[in-house]
């Protein structure tokens, strides 16, 4: 088909230009990754250990979800003006719900029998936590990791619209061109990079899942 | 049947004539050539061991499940001959996971059929009022409920009232009362008892539970693998089982079993006497355990024998108990017996 | 934070909401019936199920931007062409819960259903579609907040909308104007949720739920 010739085309003559603009999405979007988890998953740690209130703040922090990505995006640009900074926050902020939901949820179905029988056994509480409770809970943290790395690597793809070059740049172009072969160039590779970064993740979660369950 | 009092016939006779039923890629007939006249009115249980096909000979019969061969008639009428859902709307249809409606009331889920019949307002609401009355929910307590506002034993008698709304001639019943506890069971038991010798309709129950047949049952139909190995009285069942396979599955050797199966009724051979009044009393539908146990507790050797107006009837003796238990031959006549309640 | 093209152009942001709006309810009213009768399709005919239900798991991955790219080829730019991109799109969310929702459905319910004389219609009408209804109720909520969602994004490619307000203030370099479009489709789906969260109080099952509780 020649539109695949001509995409194929598009990626062999640009080879260099797509190369960056591949590795700053995904740079970015893995910093944002790495962030996200340092922030919410300790978080979600913390609200599944309080009594009370804990589901509220998850609740609370939940319903970013609602707000439209290319709205939060565009959000911290007043702040920051164009460029890295708002798109890292951004996209951190963006991964919030789907880690808070899982590490709250994660660490509320582990079985309080089996955290009393660890203590029962002179386990210490941070013997507890770290090496029962947080295993327990790391296959549906590592899910929750698994969904943020979707959003993250589908919404860098807006960071193009504050100036960082991922590779929205050439849906952004392809628009502006009314060109057939930078659209699906662009369009490709981003859904390439979603598929793969689930994939992955999806893989690390089959990995730490316990044997039974 | 007997204990009908007199009322114009409410239930519809059902035929069976080789009856087959092979599942697609099955390697045998879930049912296998079946052939039964059921008498209008009657009770029938349906008995066997899981996977015997009492539920696809069931549901083959309001064409849940439709035969490969051979033909069903009720009253006379072959059920391909009229539209699935007219031949449904005149069946009663029970089943063991209740299948109520959750999102409506019970009054809604119990007015569906008549609603469905395009029966005028209130006349259905009278009619549910009479149905909830009937199963034992007063209505002003359980009609504006939701399902899962009611314990099992509630639902199923909601399931029970929804199944009888327009006067259905035939009732399919699948374990009705397979989920519920014992206590509870035994009383719907004896309700669905009640409820049918007011109404008289052809009812087709299916259990696996040998007590709740003898107690229910006018006859059994015994299948196994599809066929049906005996069809006969519930005495005469476990008093003289055609095989080995009924036997067992009824415990027939077993003499507390068969203790527990036989009615007072059909062992008492005692004429009444003139001591009959100054006796302890037992219930001719109680079964001789109950007797026996009456019998330890009071020191008596005999029991007056009363029916169910409390009228004595006969005498039952220990020597009576034994004969009956002791006996393994179709001695306990079924033609006497039938007749005798 | 800088709100003055909020304070001084309300009444074109206004405006822009329910441009934003109208054109997001339009989408959804296409794009409903559709997913019903899709959805209804893939449930009753078996040998449809498994293609419908995995080609709508495959586009759930595709970000919204990507799918976009896909479509401008086809369909162009315009208002147009952005309601068939909102409808196609939502059909993702639609169908997954319509089928998700029909298949939830308790089959001893449905067969006692059948039992009592309902024809398959009356089926559907009553039991069926109410019991199914919570599922479906909230898929239309997640499809609605995705189309407002990519309605933003849709502003680029000339469909109006508040995303037209954020893009315009980008070109100007105008933080106020971004500001402005931010708040408003945010408030605009904060609200949505809301008006759908309370209409999943009134379905039947919902009813009966709280009827119970
Ligand atoms: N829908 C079906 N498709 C294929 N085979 C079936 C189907 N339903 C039942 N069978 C098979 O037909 C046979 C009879 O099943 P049926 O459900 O009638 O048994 P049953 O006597 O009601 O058992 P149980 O007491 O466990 O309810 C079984 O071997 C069963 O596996
Ligand atoms: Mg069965």
């Amino acid at each position: 088909m020649d539109t695949i010739e001509s995409v194929l085309e598009f990626y062999r003559e640009r080879s260099d230009q797509v190369l960056e603009l591949t590795w700053n999405h995904v740079e970015l979007s893995l910093l944002a990754l790495g962030f996200a988890t340092l922030i919410f998953v300790p978080l979600g740690v913390i609200f599944s250990r309080m009594t009370r209130g804990g589901s509220g703040w998850v609740g609370a922090i939940a319903s970013i979800r609602v707000i439209p990505s290319l709205a939060l995006v565009f959000l911290f640009y007043p702040v920051f003006g164009f460029g890295y900074e708002p798109a890292l926050v951004a996209l951190t902020v963006l991964a919030g719900p789907p880690l808070i939901l899982n590490t709250y949820a994660g660490m509320r179905q582990v079985d309080a029998s089996i955290l009393e029988a660890a203590r029962g056994v002179g386990m210490n509480p941070a013997q507890v936590f770290f090496k029962v409770h947080l295993p327990l809970a790391l296959p549906v943290i590592v899910a929750g990791m698994r969904s943020a790395s979707v959003e993250i690597f589908a919404s860098a793809t807006l960071a193009s619209f504050i100036g960082v070059k991922t590779l929205g740049q050439y849906i952004i172009t392809g628009i502006s061109l009314l060109d057939t072969t930078y659209l699906l160039a662009g369009g490709l590779l981003i859904v390439a990079l979603v598929l793969g970064a689930e994939a992955i993740l999806g893989a690390v979660e089959r990995l730490v899942r316990p044997p039974v369950a | 049947m007997s204990d009908r009092n007199g009322e114009t016939a409410a239930g519809s006779a059902i035929r069976l004539d080789h009856v087959v039923k092979r599942y697609p890629g099955a390697e045998r007939a879930a049912v296998d050539d079946v052939t039964l006249a059921v008498e209008p009115g009657e009770f029938i249980v349906l008995l066997g061991p899981s996977g015997c096909g009492k539920t696809t000979l069931l549901k083959m019969i309001n064409r849940i499940h439709e035969p490969t061969g051979g033909s069903i008639h009720i009253d006379d009428i072959e059920i391909h001959d009229l539209p699935a859902s007219a031949l449904r709307r005149r069946i009663g249809y029970v089943i063991q996971q209740t299948g109520l409606f959750p999102h409506i009331r019970v009054e809604d889920n119990v007015a569906t059929v008549p609603s469905l019949l395009k029966w005028d307002k209130s006349r259905i609401r009278r009619r549910v009022r009479e149905l909830l009355e009937l199963v034992g929910l007063p209505p002003d307590q359980y009609a504006r409920r939701y399902p899962m506002q009611l314990s099992g034993g509630e639902q199923q008698r909601v399931g029970l009232a929804r199944a009888l709304a327009a006067e259905p001639t035939t009732m399919l019943m699948d374990e009705p009362f397979g989920a519920l506890d014992a206590i509870t069971r035994t009383r719907l038991q004896s309700e669905l008892r009640r409820i049918h010798r007011q109404l008289g309709q052809t009812i087709l129950f299916v259990t696996h539970d040998i007590d709740e047949a003898v107690r229910l049952a006018d006859r059994i139909v015994v299948l196994r693998e599809g066929r049906v190995v005996q069809f006969a009285s519930p005495l005469e069942i476990v008093t003289a089982p055609a095989d080995s396979f009924v036997a067992d599955l009824v415990g027939a050797d077993d003499v507390l079993r068969r203790m527990s199966l036989i009615p007072v009724a059909s062992a008492a051979q005692g004429g009444l006497t003139g001591r009959s009044s100054d006796l302890e009393e037992i219930s001719g539908s109680a079964f001789l355990r109950d007797a026996i146990g009456q019998m330890v507790e009071t020191g008596a050797d005999r029991l007056a024998v009363v029916d169910e107006d409390g009228r004595p009837v006969s005498e039952l003796s220990l020597d009576d108990i034994h004969d009956a238990v002791g006996e393994h031959e179709p001695a306990a006549d079924p033609t006497v017996s039938a007749g005798d309640q | 934070m800088d709100l003055r093209y909020l304070r001084e152009n309300t009444d074109v942001i206004w405006e822009k909401t329910l441009e934003h709006l109208s054109l997001s309810l339009t989408a959804l009213a296409i794009a409903l019936p559709l997913a019903l009768v899709l959805g209804i399709l893939a449930t009753r005919v078996r040998w449809l199920t498994t293609p419908v239900v995995s080609l709508v798991g495959v586009l759930y991955t595709i970000p919204s931007f990507a799918f976009m790219a896909f479509l401008i080829p086809t369909f162009g730019i315009g208002r147009q062409p952005a309601l068939i991109i909102l409808v196609t799109y939502a059909q993702v969310f639609l169908v997954r819960n319509v089928v998700a929702g029909l298949q939830s459905v308790d089959v001893s319910t449905l067969e006692a259903a059948r039992g009592l004389g309902m024809n398959e219609f009356q089926l559907f009408r009553r039991v069926w579609l109410p019991l199914a209804s919570p599922v479906i109720v909230a898929g239309i909520r997640t499809a609605f907040l995705a189309i407002i969602a990519i309605a933003t994004l849709t502003g680029y490619i000339n469909a109006g909308g508040l995303g037209e307000v954020m893009f315009a203030g980008i070109n100007r370099a105008y933080p106020s104007q971004v500001l402005a479009g931010v708040i408003a489709v945010t408030a605009l789906a904060l609200a949505m949720d809301l008006v759908m969260r309370v209409l999943e109080q009134f379905t039947p099952v919902a009813r009966a739920r709280r009827a119970a509780s």
